[in-house]
């Protein structure tokens, strides 16, 4: 996520990986919530939203039901805890599917999981659309140090990291590859407070 | 300093008027020599090498505010402000509270012009009673009062009525005197805040046209003309104005006309950041206008600079436009701006600056004691400039009671070190004296 | 985007486009059963109304609220500012309630400008209208409608307003609506076309980013959008024009002069009409005026606006761990 990497960062997931963590995480979703009949996916912009898409074509392949997976995006900007610390951010899309959110099973998807600040506001965001059944989260990455009682129930790849290591996820349909790089943030004087 | 009245002052090498240095000798009230190499037995020397000595600068158009808006100026102040700025005479505009109108009030204001000491007060009277432009003021009885009132204006207002603009032109012949027009078509002005053009329309601002100035005193120098009368035209601001000044005076007609410093330099363009500041009345004009205000000024179809210098309290500029006052201070800044704007441009000499500042607003005004060459027998009001002399306007330290100026921060050319009212020195090394006697 | 919306001439097209995609997704928040968002908590929002204006004011409150941001409503009518306090005054009693945004409306051009800019307070000034100079959010939900009807693809996201005619109807001299508009259209790319008497196209209006014509009749048939905006009645005190009857029949829009303009060309009024003035009934009743729409997107618009303006903190330096916060 981090536009700060160093050139040296290393790639941890190539696209095979990724498609074959996808495939498992979509297995994995099936089998927890029975047939995934109830299942709604919701993207966390930007790249949660391209891995939910992924993940709902994997679970229309694997159920035999093709488009019918719910898949929307669910922007969490207006939510964050950290807006005053930034310039404002323009927003990104909600989307939420036609038969809405309520009774449903959700999984929010995003990319990676950290703090788990990102995923707190997202749940308050879901409280304000509607009363899902119960609420799920997959990440491709867990790469550890949160800082909020949260935690994945589908994880693509646990990474432990430090905290000056850089965890960037490149997507074909935003970055042209798909791969997962570890790096080392560039050092800056503002570091090591 | 107490001084008799034959102390003897000696300005050592002076550039009078701008020309090659010379030695002036004062001797009481009067100017005792001008040469080369004057003996300087016991008198005071003031080395004013390289330094420019002109004659005493007159305003014909000044705010005082006292009596009524003492909070802004009084007389005391603002003839301090003068004598800062390199003045001995200014004319005191009429409208005070309550208005110059009578020959109490402007008996009251020329006394206290005497008290002050720093710069004679020729108080001007109001043409109108009340300024309402309705019924004449009496005007002979000013003129007969001590103040021996000729120059008579409702400024801030405009005659507008051409029967008692023509009534008022008439009337003042039979003391010599002068109606001083503020040349303001009032229903073509209504809501006016700023010159009316490019700038007006976008900020939304009501525009102040250049006609209604023109047309103003395109009646009045056709007035003067058919009651052969003298009428002076305040501040004028745009250049089809000064045409039409230009073909009055061709045609041999009493016209006379004053512009002010801040329509030498300024523009309109000023008014974008809303700064009550540049807030005036006629407004900042255009860059064309002001372009040719300065010909003017230099082929002397512009006779004279007044600094229409209108002192007001800070909370009347610390708001919004529409809600401030009209009206910049300009005593103090006068000679530096016409430096900046007529010398250093090549447009005028030192001579000119004499002429334009001194001389023929004296000669306006009918003061006898001003505007008089810089020769021996002749009366020592005398400012002495050093024209080197580059500095940032600092309105925190000015004489002045107010401080709305519009070139705080602005760095201009010139300082008055020394200014002398029949010979007494009421600016000594660029400060005022502590107490000059009348 | 810069810290005071006092003009929409400061606008950038990038800015204006920020703006409008953002308004567009928070339009959004309508469809939804709890129309709030958390963002502005905390935040205090004062409605500075130096003139009524019931419609600007509710607009920027409902806007306010939804963002939970806490509103002050903050009459000068009856208040001290009736009994002469100044403009600075004022200023520096509600900064001294912490107020974190001023949305004022002005009588005199410029107030809002001076309240930026005279250090009298340090929150962000919004401009809701000054007088006779700019109505920035009133020409931002304007583009916004113009957006919507006339780039349909995505509701415009992204998208400026290049290559789209769009004509501005009468009092143009007293109007802050044309100002702001002529600005903003133009920065987006459109082709803005002024149509008044005489009387009442400003004096100096050649440098404007825009065309003047004094004939309506010239002009409906080659527009994607016409503009009407309302005439006070008392114009014609002032010889703006000789009689209603005459403005009505040369620069009002009827049901006629609407058959004429392109079949998917729009009718905008900012409100209040003059029915019978500037607008006939017909015109105003029909499919085509977007006259209610354009209340409607208000409330988005200033949404979108206060929260590019507070939403944010410029000045702090986020900690390289927030970054990537996830």
């Amino acid at each position: 996520m981090d536009a700060r990497t160093s050139d040296a960062a290393r790639p941890v997931l190539e696209a095979p990986d990724i498609a074959r963590v996808l495939t498992r995480i979509a297995h994995e979703i099936v089998e927890r919530a029975k047939g995934a009949d109830d299942v709604v996916l919701l993207g966390i912009p930007t790249r949660g939203v391209f891995l939910a898409r992924r993940l709902a074509a994997r679970l229309e392949e694997i159920t035999g039901r093709p488009g019918r997976i719910p898949v929307g995006s669910l922007d969490i900007t207006m939510y964050r805890d950290d807006l005053r610390l930034r310039p404002a951010r323009a927003l990104a899309r909600t989307e939420i599917p036609d038969d809405g959110i309520d009774g449903r099973v959700v999984v929010l998807v995003d990319d990676v999981l950290f703090s788990g600040r990102t995923i707190r506001a997202a749940l308050d965001a879901l409280g304000d659309i509607g009363r899902p059944r119960a609420v799920q989260l997959a990440v491709l990455v867990d790469r550890g140090h949160r800082e909020l009682p949260i935690r994945a129930d589908y994880v693509g790849k646990n990474l432990p990291t430090s905290l000056r290591e850089t965890v960037k996820v490149q997507l074909t349909e935003e970055d042209g590859r798909d791969s997962v790089l570890l790096g080392l943030r560039e050092t800056t004087p503002a570091d090591g407070k | 300093m107490t001084m008799s009245d034959t102390h003897k002052t000696l300005l050592r090498g002076a550039k009078v008027l701008g020309g090659e240095p010379r030695d002036v000798l004062i001797e009481g009230a009067r100017i005792a020599a001008v040469g080369t190499g004057l003996d300087a037995d016991g008198a005071t020397v003031i080395d004013a090498a390289g330094q420019i000595l002109l004659p005493g600068l007159v305003d014909l158009h000044t705010h005082l505010r006292e009596p009524g808006r003492e909070d802004s100026e009084t007389v005391l102040t603002g003839t301090r402000a003068a004598a800062v700025g390199g003045f001995t005479a200014v004319h005191a505009m009429a409208n005070t509270f309550p208005v110059a109108d009578t020959a109490g009030v402007v008996e009251q204001v020329w006394r206290l012009g005497r008290e002050s000491g720093y710069c004679d007060v020729q108080p001007v009277g109001a043409v109108t009673v009340g300024l309402e432009g309705k019924k004449l003021a009496e005007l002979g009885a000013m003129h007969d009062s001590a103040a021996g009132v000729r120059v008579f204006s409702d400024d801030g207002k405009c005659v507008d009525d051409a029967v008692i603009m023509r009534r008022a032109l008439e009337y003042v012949k039979a003391f010599d005197g002068v109606i001083a027009q503020h040349a303001q078509e009032p229903r073509l002005t209504e809501g006016a805040q700023m010159n009316e053009g490019v700038v007006s329309a976008e900020l939304g601002l009501g525009g102040w046209p250049a006609v209604a100035e023109e047309s103003i005193i395109a009646r009045d120098v056709l007035l003067a003309a058919h009651v052969d009368s003298r009428v002076h035209i305040c501040h004028l601001s745009t250049a089809g104005s000064v045409e039409i000044v230009r073909w009055a005076k061709s045609k041999g007609w009493n016209v006379t006309a004053e512009v002010t410093p801040h329509h030498l330099l300024l523009t309109d363009e000023l008014v974008r950041s809303y700064d009550p500041v540049y807030k005036v009345n006629p407004p900042l004009r255009t860059e064309a206008d002001v372009m040719a205000l300065r010909e003017a000024l230099a082929d002397g179809t512009i006779d004279c600079v007044a600094t229409d210098h209108a002192p007001h309290p800070h909370e009347d500029k610390d708001c919004e436009w529409g809600a401030a006052a009209m009206g910049m201070v300009g005593l103090e800044t006068a000679l530096s701006v016409v430096q900046h704007t007529m010398v250093d441009t090549g447009l005028l000499d030192w001579t000119g600056v004499a002429d334009r500042m001194s001389v023929r607003p004296s000669a306006i005004g009918r003061l006898t004691g001003h505007g008089r060459p810089v020769a021996a027998g002749e009366p020592a009001n005398l400012t002495l400039l050093d024209s080197a002399y580059r500095g940032v306007v600092n309105p925190a330290g000015f004489a002045s009671r107010s401080r709305n100026t519009p070139y705080e921060g602005l760095e201009l050319p010139g300082s008055v070190t020394h200014t002398f009212l029949r010979g007494r020195p009421t600016v000594v090394d660029g400060k005022l004296t502590p107490t000059p006697q009348p | 985007m810069k810290r005071h919306l006092i003009s929409a001439a400061d606008l950038s097209r990038d800015d204006a486009v920020l703006i409008l995609d953002t308004a567009e997704e928070l339009a959004r928040l309508a469809d939804r059963p709890i129309k709030k968002l958390p963002t502005l908590r905390g935040r205090t929002v004062v409605n500075l109304f130096f003139e009524d204006s019931t419609r600007t004011r509710i607009s920027f409150e409902a806007a306010a609220k939804r963002l939970s941001a806490d509103v002050i409503n903050f009459s000068a009518k009856g208040s001290s500012v009736s009994k002469g306090e100044s403009l600075k005054d004022t200023a520096l009693t509600l900064e001294a309630m912490g107020a974190d945004a001023v949305v004022i409306r002005h009588h005199a051009s410029g107030a809002p400008h001076r309240l930026a800019t005279s250090g009298w307070i340090k929150g962000a000034v919004v401009n809701a209208g000054d007088g006779t100079h700019e109505h920035p959010t009133q020409a931002l939900l304007d583009a916004f409608t113009v957006r919507r009807h006339l780039r349909p693809e995505a509701s415009g996201v992204g998208q400026d307003l290049a290559g789209r005619r769009i004509t501005i109807v009468g009092d143009i001299l007293h109007s802050r609506v044309a100002r702001s508009n002529v600005h903003l259209l133009s920065t987006l790319g459109a082709e803005v076309t002024l149509v008044a008497p005489p009387t009442l196209v400003p004096f100096g209006v050649e440098s404007w980013p825009c065309e003047v014509s004094y004939d309506l009749d010239t002009v409906v048939g080659k527009t994607d959008a016409v503009m009407m905006l309302r005439v006070q009645r008392e114009r014609m005190n002032a010889a703006f024009f000789p009689t209603e009857r005459e403005y009505a029949r040369r620069y009002g829009l009827d049901g006629d002069r609407m058959s004429r303009m392109p079949e998917h060309a729009i009718v905008m009024h900012p409100g209040p009409m003059n029915r019978g003035m500037e607008i006939t009934a017909e015109v105003a009743d029909s499919d085509r005026c977007t006259a209610v729409e354009q209340v409607a997107n208000g409330v988005s618009i200033r949404m979108a606006v206060l929260y590019l303006l507070l939403g944010g903190n410029e000045s702090a330096v986020a900690a390289a761990r927030t970054e990537e916060s996830k």
